[in-house]
């Protein structure tokens, strides 16, 4: 048996429990059973430690059935386990179709987890305005910054789990509301965005002259209130730490 | 290649954290997992570039995969290279295993049969991560709990060999070979008889734990113990032989206080001492 036979073998019996292919290969396999028990045992501890506020929310028996079910179909692919947990998203959505708080609350949580390890900006601040060539200068959202569309209130939902305190019953509204999520510092943090962040911030992934952004708000909301908003958005995007200046 | 001062060291763990970002923690050195760092930044490379402007820092992977039949992965090199040309470690291990084929990752580490044919895997492995990183890698010496029918040479003969054609260094985890030995029924000593004492740069200490599998009694590296008498025994004779080694115990699991680790390190050199006396030639 070739080394790449033997180890698709192995991967076999901790991914399947299917020893058939290994077994034959050892000269004792007793020893199997450990390897098994640390597979599993380190992916089902990944979950737990990555969604603690669903967990809560599912309780031990259904969140440990879905991370079993979701070990048994998943088998990890990158190098880091911090990259496992993101697959469990798509399995509680597919478990509790008409439980939206349950994929979300795990979806909050993994994107919180994604900003802690972000990659590090200096984000735009009142000091550096006089500074700055607006002609030359775009912004981009922090590297840790994205946008979540919940069509439940599972950050409501988060936020109490996270102070203990006793959740709100879930509820799904008539339409979406879409929510910041980013790190300032090392503090990962997410509030409501309003209708206008929403529909400027997805073109702040890549950096963009502010004037665009301004012609986009005023075709969106006329001229007269586009300035008004620009001046309004940028002044809580620097006291939230979410843009960065990018000289061209 | 003169690297040896500092010798006594404990991994960084979360719990102990704020600790060592306090400073003044009695270590001469601190070992992480490298791929706990490998990221693109935020609060866990902070925490990294801190404690190493207060103490030296080994790298210990534990996914390089050295063993895989589909070679090491270039992407994790590269990844890997980015920490080590910001954290200038004074060393950068892995383990003498593979967690990855096909890409399958198992975040475990798993055995490898002793044949020629996995050693020339093996050397290539280590060859090319010595290429990309553009220094000598640490390999350490696995626990296991199966053997294969194929083996062709024992585990010290496989290191010995791996050393040779590669000129890698060994990490040399004591509590493994007496997990392994007690597993396997091979005698710690014939093992440590064997080992290239001139290649280890690094002593591993841990714990484990004792398991009834199918009617077997196994020992299980957990690293969730103090360091039994068995292992510091062990520890004993390898420090004698390679004087110049960094040793450091790794807790990963029922993680004390930092003092009781403090403490078991205390033994670590109290050990060291008495043989550094005993090899004193009087003049």
């Amino acid at each position: 048996m070739s080394l790449a036979a033997q180890q698709a073998a192995f991967g076999a019996w901790l991914h399947r429990a299917d020893d058939t292919a290994i077994a034959p290969a050892l000269a004792d396999a007793r020893g199997l059973a450990v390897y098994q028990n640390n597979y599993r045992g380190s992916l089902m501890a990944c979950l737990a430690e990555a969604f603690p506020h669903t967990h809560a929310w599912l309780g031990d028996e259904g969140f440990e059935a879905a991370a079993a079910r979701h070990i048994d179909a998943h088998p990890p692919s990158s190098f880091t386990l911090d990259a496992y947990p993101k697959g469990f998203v798509a399995t509680l959505r597919a478990t509790w179709p008409a439980d939206p708080e349950v994929a979300e609350l795990a979806m909050l949580e993994w994107h919180l987890s994604e900003a802690f390890v972000a990659a590090d900006d200096r984000p735009l601040s009142p000091n550096d305005l006089a500074e700055l060539d607006w002609d030359r200068a775009q912004l981009r959202l922090v590297a840790s910054a994205r946008l979540l569309h919940f069509a439940s209130n599972a950050p409501a939902i988060w936020s109490a789990l996270a102070h203990e305190a006793d959740p709100p019953a879930a509820v799904v509204a008539e339409t979406p509301t879409a929510f910041i999520v980013w790190r300032a510092d090392f503090i990962c943090c997410f509030r409501p965005a309003s209708g206008a962040e929403a529909a400027v911030l997805p073109g702040l992934a890549e950096p963009r002259l502010f004037a665009e952004l301004c012609e986009d708000l005023a075709g969106e909301h006329g001229p007269d209130e586009a300035v008004g908003l620009a001046g309004e958005m940028l002044a809580r995007w620097m006291a939230d730490g979410l843009v960065v200046a990018v000289i061209g | 290649m003169p690297l040896p001062a500092p010798r006594f060291g404990l991994g960084l763990r979360k719990p102990h954290y704020a600790e060592f970002l306090a400073g003044d923690v009695p270590v001469d050195f601190v070992e992480v997992i490298s791929e706990n760092f490998m990221v693109a930044g935020g609060r866990p490379r902070d925490i990294l570039r801190q404690v190493r402007e207060r103490h030296p820092v080994a790298l210990h992977g534990v996914s390089l995969s050295v063993g895989s039949a589909d070679g090491v992965d270039a992407e994790y090199l590269r990844r890997l290279r980015s920490l080590v040309d910001e954290i200038e470690p004074a060393f950068v291990s892995d383990h003498l295993c593979w967690t990855r084929f096909a890409g399958f990752q198992s975040h475990d580490l798993l055995p490898l049969p002793y044949t020629a044919a996995t050693l020339a895997v093996v050397c290539a492995g280590v060859d090319a991560t010595q290429n990309a990183l553009g220094r000598q890698m640490l390999i350490e010496n696995p626990s296991s709990y199966v053997s294969f029918a194929a083996d062709e040479m024992s585990e010290w003969e496989f290191l010995r060999e791996m050393v040779a054609r590669t000129g890698c260094g060994l990490l040399l985890d004591v509590n493994n070979i007496y997990v392994s030995g007690q597993n396997h029924g091979f005698d710690p000593a014939a093992y440590l008889a064997a080992i290239p004492f001139e290649a280890v740069r690094q002593i591993h200490l841990a714990g484990h734990t004792s398991r009834e599998i199918d009617g077997r009694g196994m020992l299980v590296d957990t690293h969730d113990q103090p360091v039994p008498d068995p292992v510091w025994r062990l520890f004993a004779e390898a420090i004698a032989r390679a004087p110049h080694a960094w040793a450091m115990i790794e807790r990963d699991d029922n993680i004390p206080a930092l003092d009781a680790l403090l403490a078991e390190l205390d033994v670590a050199r109290a050990l060291a001492q008495t043989i550094d006396a005993d090899q004193q030639v009087p003049a």
